[in-house]
């Protein structure tokens, strides 16, 4: 079983949508029912990905290789390490989520949009298990397809400039990657993304492949300057699609630099790894601040996811200035694992939040601060969540939110003084842009009539948001499992990128 | 002796005679009884394509074999290209069916002009030297024209047909007068001798590199490449659809022939010169063809100009003149008919009523007026937009491969650069179908063995994507690699 584990959870899901839209045409509650069932499965299946997964080595583990175009040597090669086993698991778990969370609001087409969302789910899974390299493009653009959807059909008012501008973002920024990616073939006579890791590259080559790699996922995870689609987007999406793409599709990006940037081009990485902090340190402070001053709780929050990938980006390429300063490796594991850790965090804090902002938007069609004001004196139980999670958000220690933050701001100072200095603004902004909300949203006195009318959360939304809570609090208190998952991954990744591939 | 080199050109003659079969027995028929005429057509082309496959005429390690005076030839690649022009055929042939009689129009000329054109599309194909060449190549022009015409009504489709006609006897001219200077230069007409020829004398003649020029401009015209393209978006405007489906498709398949039997087979020796020329060619077709494309509100014509930047893709694929290049091309050229022919088979499906489908606007909530050819719809224009796991992305990731393997870098980055502006009047049409609401909620109708052959269709797209293995080692063998 362990031998095909990988692939059940690819395809389980996306043949499952395929019975959703079948058995679902006419009869929502069945699409519904059916979507949990299968959602569900997987999740139960793949969890021998946690407890079966051997954290004594880095090697790949669950690999399943059998050809699939022969004449270019394309392989349909499956395996996961120390950083994509815990992001399965994560999107194994927001597959059930979203679809518990469409319940009620969505109405319109309910068939299609779970199984959209199923797809989704199998691509996902899909790109984090490839060690393919075209099999690894092959999902990361497929997966734009059920998202697009998604958006353009659930969305908002402006839901096709957003999703148009969305596709077309990362299609973009993926299509250089291709180009590295066959060029990469060309040389090597392989896709195999570890082959690759070996590979000896001149510097020149190196640089050209880095920036490839990096329009890709610097616009998917997005950075600062290429991270305007991402308001758009969320603002536009339905919950559901708000939740993945914050929670899962953002740390594709992340995963991206983990498993082709850093190992494939350790020598440009080092290079040009000043750019990359820049950029990062622009998102945590500027962002920040951008963040602050909107108006719409959901732009809000995908600001501060922006800001907060800025950690993940800075805790992954500090290891290079670390390096130069110590001549140690020590310091820089701590921010890889910072940056793993701060990935998973956020996907349970932002999709968290996501779903708050949803069961606002459900009952009251709005998004803007302005005409909430006391929702905690009519809606007791979701006020607790929705501040719990926004200090989550913020960084409080005891939450998930602080492990990472911190273990990355340490690491920065091992760096430099003013990579940790303006970091660690995040926790004055952070708790800025949250408390502020949670003052204007959740607390004073009730501002208006639909406010005065709110339900309370319902055990459905109760459970989503409990299971999350639950998450971000045993992380918060013992991230240890999900370090020693990754550990020797890490530490197996810095060896590996602190030698130079330079021919 | 003779008797072997007919069974060679086998499924030549059986078209050639169901053709001429088909003619004589409408005359026989009467009106209600006019669906034996189609019943016929796809019989011949399923035939067609047995016979093709069961030909067993390479012995010991032979690539090919010629026949009447080396005027024709049979090989694999030709084998291919042949069954896949019969395949398409055959969906073209479900899918016009509907039209045809939609539009009363459901007569037996259009197969009997359809089975010519494919006649010529086939002896183009096997052409080893300019004469046959140049007489597969008119076979085809002269249908099509007189296709293009079908709807005797209507004065777009005469207008679109007389501009196709003026336009592409210009091309003829030059691609004739192209014709005789090589053969000036080199004393032969058949493409090995011709290569031979150049061996021994040096590539550096000037007679040699003028006709080339016209060569290419004859090839480029058939391919619809840019500046050689005005006649297609007013061709794709005003014929009926049901010639557009053919026209789009199958004799890009033989423009692809012929490109390799000439440039390749003949001209190989100045590929120095044609590189280039090709390089500008394909790289005006990607930019124009994707930019003009963003600008229209037909789709007829949106389609047009999507054809000439996949044109453009199929002569990336040709630029390097490896075995490699031709092998990507091919591909791209078969899938590119295949996605083809179902993008305007759901041109045909929106036309009931009476009224021909021609602005996007027709697809204003299909989504929800029926779902099943929606999706198909979607698969075919995130296909043509080359998203995985559609086959059109293994398409041009192959020709990109060829490319880069060329060492034109740059070229292949302007060329995803353009492909990602594409994607932008796909995604539109997708935008029509699942975001808008419907003008009307009339509901999608269509016969069977149409809806069959469209889910086919799409199952091509999809499945091709998926195990897309089979169809690029088949194009890969098919020239030795």
């Amino acid at each position: 079983m362990n031998g095909f584990l990988l692939s059940i959870l690819i395809w389980l899901p996306m043949l499952g949508a395929v019975a959703v839209m079948v058995a679902g045409e006419q009869r929502p509650a069945m699409a519904k029912g059916l979507a949990l069932v299968i959602a569900s499965a997987t999740f139960l299946l793949g969890l021998p990905l946690f407890f079966s997964f051997d954290t004594s080595t880095a090697a790949m583990q669950f690999v399943e290789n059998r050809p699939w175009i022969e004449t270019f040597n394309i392989n349909y090669h499956l395996g996961v390490d120390g950083f994509s086993a815990p992001l399965i698991l994560l999107t194994m778990l927001f597959g059930v989520l979203v679809v518990i969370a469409g319940w009620r609001s969505i109405q319109k087409n309910v068939n299609q949009y779970m199984a959209a969302f199923l797809v989704m789910e199998g691509l996902m899974i899909g790109v984090f298990a490839a060690l393919d390299a075209l099999l690894f493009y092959v999902f990361f653009e497929a997966m734009l397809i059920p998202m697009f959807l998604v958006i353009g059909v659930w969305g908002g008012p402006r839901r096709v400039y957003a999703t148009i501008k969305f596709f077309l973002y990362t299609f973009l920024g993926s299509v250089f990657m291709l180009i590295g990616l066959i060029y990469l073939y060309i040389q090597s006579g392989t896709w195999e993304i570890l082959a690759w890791h070996d590979m000896p590259l001149s510097l020149t080559v190196q640089k050209w492949l880095f920036l490839g790699f990096l329009a890709a996922f610097s616009v998917k995870i997005p950075m600062f300057p290429v991270h305007t689609w991402l308001p758009d987007a969320h603002v536009e999406a339905p919950t559901g699609g708000s939740v993945v793409l914050a929670a899962i599709m953002l740390k594709i990006g992340g995963y991206g630099f983990i498993r082709f940037s850093l190992p494939i081009t350790p020598d440009a990485s080092a290079a040009l790894d000043w750019l990359v902090i820049a950029l990062s340190l622009i998102a945590v402070v500027y962002i920040g601040f951008v963040a602050l001053v909107q108006q719409d709780m959901k732009k809000l929050i995908a600001y501060s996811s922006i800001s907060h990938m800025g950690f993940v980006t800075l805790g992954l390429f500090i290891a290079f200035s670390i390096y130069r300063r110590t001549g140690g490796v020590s310091g820089a594991a701590l921010g890889i694992e910072g940056a793993m850790m701060q990935m998973i965090s956020h996907g349970f804090i932002s999709g968290a939040l996501f779903l708050t902002v949803g069961v606002l938007y459900d009952r009251v069609h709005s998004r803007m601060i302005k005409d909430y004001g006391g929702v905690a004196n009519t809606m007791p139980w979701f006020a607790m969540f929705a501040v719990y999670f926004l200090l989550a958000n913020s960084g409080l220690p005891g939450t998930s939110g602080f492990v990472g933050e911190f273990m990355v701001i340490l690491s920065a100072f091992q760096a430099n003084f003013w990579f940790a200095f303006l970091a660690g603004l995040t926790l004055i902004l952070g708790a800025a842009y949250n408390l502020w909300l949670a003052k204007r949203v959740i607390f004073s006195d009730v501002q208006n009539r639909e406010v005065e009318n709110l339900q309370d959360i319902n055990f459905r939304e109760a459970l989503v948001l409990g299971v999350l809570a639950v998450a971000v609090l045993f992380f918060g208190l013992w991230p240890q499992p999900l370090i020693d998952m990754m550990q020797a991954s890490v530490d197996h990744l810095l060896q590996h990128i602190i030698q130079s591939k330079v021919i | 002796m003779y008797g072997a080199q007919l069974l060679l050109a086998a499924p030549e003659f059986w078209v050639l005679a169901m053709a001429c079969v088909i003619m004589v027995v409408d005359l026989f028929l009467r009106e209600e009884r006019r669906g034996i005429i189609h019943m016929l057509a796809m019989l011949t082309v399923i035939f067609a394509a047995i016979i093709t496959l069961r030909g067993d005429y390479l012995v010991d390690g032979m690539t090919s074999v010629t026949a009447f005076s080396n005027s024709f030839i049979r090989d694999p690649m030709g084998d291919v290209l042949k069954v896949f022009s019969f395949v398409i055929m055959g969906l073209i042939f479900t899918y016009s069916k509907f039209y045809l009689r939609n539009f009363k129009m459901f007569r037996a000329d259009f197969f009997t002009l359809s089975l010519f054109a494919l006649l010529g599309v086939m002896l183009l194909i096997s052409a080893n030297s300019m004469l046959m060449i140049y007489l597969g190549l008119e076979l085809i022009s002269l249908s099509v024209y007189a296709l293009v015409a079908f709807n005797r009504d209507s004065s777009r489709g005469t207008e679109a047909a007389m501009k196709y006609f003026v336009l592409g006897s210009m091309a003829s001219g030059m691609l004739l007068y192209g014709m005789s200077m090589i053969y000036g230069a080199t004393g032969s007409l058949d493409l090995p001798t011709i290569a031979s020829a150049i061996q021994q004398q040096g590539s550096d003649d000037i007679l040699l590199t003028f006709g080339l020029v016209f060569v290419v401009v004859g090839i480029a015209f058939k391919f619809g490449a840019v500046p050689f393209h005005m006649w297609i978006p007013d061709v794709y405007e005003g014929a009926p659809p049901a010639v557009i489906l053919f026209v789009s498709s199958v004799p890009k398949l033989a423009a692809f022939a012929m490109a390799y039997r000439f440039l390749s087979s003949g001209l190989g020796e100045l590929h120095v010169h044609w590189q280039s020329m090709l390089a500008v060619l394909a790289l005006l077709s990607i930019v124009l063809g994707n930019l003009a494309a963003i600008m229209q509100t037909n789709i007829k014509r949106m389609l047009a100009y999507s054809t000439i930047s996949h044109m453009g893709f199929v002569f990336l694929g040709l630029i390097p003149g490896t075995a490699y290049g031709f092998g990507a091309s091919m591909y791209y050229v078969i899938v590119y008919g295949i996605m083809s022919v179902a993008s305007f088979a759901m041109v045909i499906l929106l036309s009931a009523n009476g009224v021909e489908a021609e602005n996007m606007d027709d697809f204003k909530g299909l989504n929800r007026r029926n779902p099943y050819y929606a999706a198909i719809m979607g698969l075919v224009m995130f296909s043509m937009a080359g998203v995985p796991p559609m086959v059109g992305f293994f398409a041009k990731l192959m020709v990109l491969k060829a490319v880069i393997d060329a060492g034109m870098m740059w070229l292949a980055v302007t060329a995803v650069v353009f492909a990602v502006i594409g994607a932008f009047y796909y995604l539109r049409i997708v935008k029509f179908m699942y975001f808008d609401d419907p003008e009307h909620e009339t509901t999608v109708f269509a016969p069977v063995d149409f809806g069959t052959a469209l889910t086919l269709n799409g199952a091509m797209i999809l499945g091709l994507g998926m195990f897309s293995s089979s169809l690029i080692a088949i194009c890969m063998t098919s020239f030795g690699l």
